[in-house]
């Protein structure tokens, strides 16, 4: 996977794997620190600690009756080559967090991606997770959460053709008008200097 | 008709409409189509072939089609997978589903009736 949006699908399908009830999904920014982090936190069944261990390092564990995949272990590959990291905590029952970072300015750093695309994939494609998502650059910050959406619809799909339309337009006009206020600020800051 | 919906007020109407339109018409004809969206069929593509599919509803405006996504398939060298179901007895599952073969197949199969033969993997 090449962009940093489709890692993020793949470890929210595993929330979604995990029946969770709401997914909270956090990408943040920050250019004066240099870290780029991405949370997903879940309230799912959660794993016991030896589920934890393969989930993270699958050729390191013994057990083998359990089938797990390469996604989590190739996204913290990529995070420890670029001075960041990958931990996945998780409670049996209670939920699961996994959060991983990265030098944001590292040459080997994977670029973002389209995440507009991939939150609307989670939003439409399952329904019955309410999801949560923030997305922070520099101090801006963009939130969509789709409860007060599927209320205001009610059992209308979120596949209806309007719907899509709307959702879409919210996503990308929010994460570009974060990213257009954080570059705003920056140069104001830069040019009071 | 609501002609662009910006706000939740819009959706709202929306939801009125619907629920006018419903009464008139029954809720038969109802298609679903599932797209896999496991590590295997997000590295193949699958989130695009989901958006080519969501863009092409939203272009054609068409209503009373349910997109979902599931785990794993377990057809894993077909990736990324796309299942198009009428009914029960009435679905039949693609493999190596491009965007454009996606296009295709909403084209001729979920809007024609057609099955696109050369996606087909079984059923």
């Amino acid at each position: 996977m090449r962009e940093l949006a489709l890692h993020l699908l793949d470890i929210a399908e595993n929330s979604v794997a995990a029946e969770a009830g709401t997914v909270w999904i956090t990408v943040e920014e920050d250019h004066a620190a240099d870290r780029l982090r991405i949370t997903v936190e879940d309230n799912g069944r959660g794993m016991d600690a030896e589920m934890v261990a393969r989930v993270t390092d699958p050729f390191v564990t013994s057990r083998t009756t359990r089938k797990v995949g390469l996604g989590i272990p190739l996204l913290k590959a990529a995070a420890e080559a670029c001075n960041g990291f990958l931990t996945l905590t998780s409670t049996p029952g209670k939920g699961t967090q996994v959060v991983v970072e990265f030098q944001h300015s590292h040459i080997d750093r994977m670029p973002l991606g389209n995440l507009a695309a991939t939150i609307l994939t989670l939003v439409v494609g399952s329904p019955q997770v309410h999801w949560v998502f923030r997305y922070r650059v520099d101090g801006q910050e963009y939130e969509f959460d789709d409860a007060p959406v599927k209320a205001a619809l009610g059992d209308v799909p979120l596949s209806e053709p309007a719907v899509l339309g709307y959702l879409r337009d919210a996503l990308e006009s929010g994460i570009a008008e974060a990213r257009a206020a954080a570059q705003a600020a920056n140069a104001r800051q830069a040019a009071a200097r | 008709m609501v002609d662009k919906v910006k706000t939740l007020e819009d959706l709202r109407k929306l939801r009125e409409e619907a629920l006018e339109k419903r009464r008139v018409k029954t809720a038969s004809g109802q298609v679903q189509i599932v797209v896999g969206m496991g590590t295997v069929g997000i590295a193949a593509g699958a989130r695009e072939t989901l958006k080519a599919i969501l863009e092409y509803i939203e272009k054609e405006n068409l209503s009373g089609i349910i997109v979902r996504q599931t785990g794993n398939i377990g057809l894993d060298s077909f990736e990324p997978v796309v299942q198009v179901i009428f009914d029960e007895n009435n679905k039949v599952t693609y493999g190596k589903v491009t965007p454009d073969a996606a296009r295709r197949i909403m084209k001729e199969h979920v809007q024609g009736g057609q099955p696109v033969k050369e996606y087909l993997i079984e059923g």
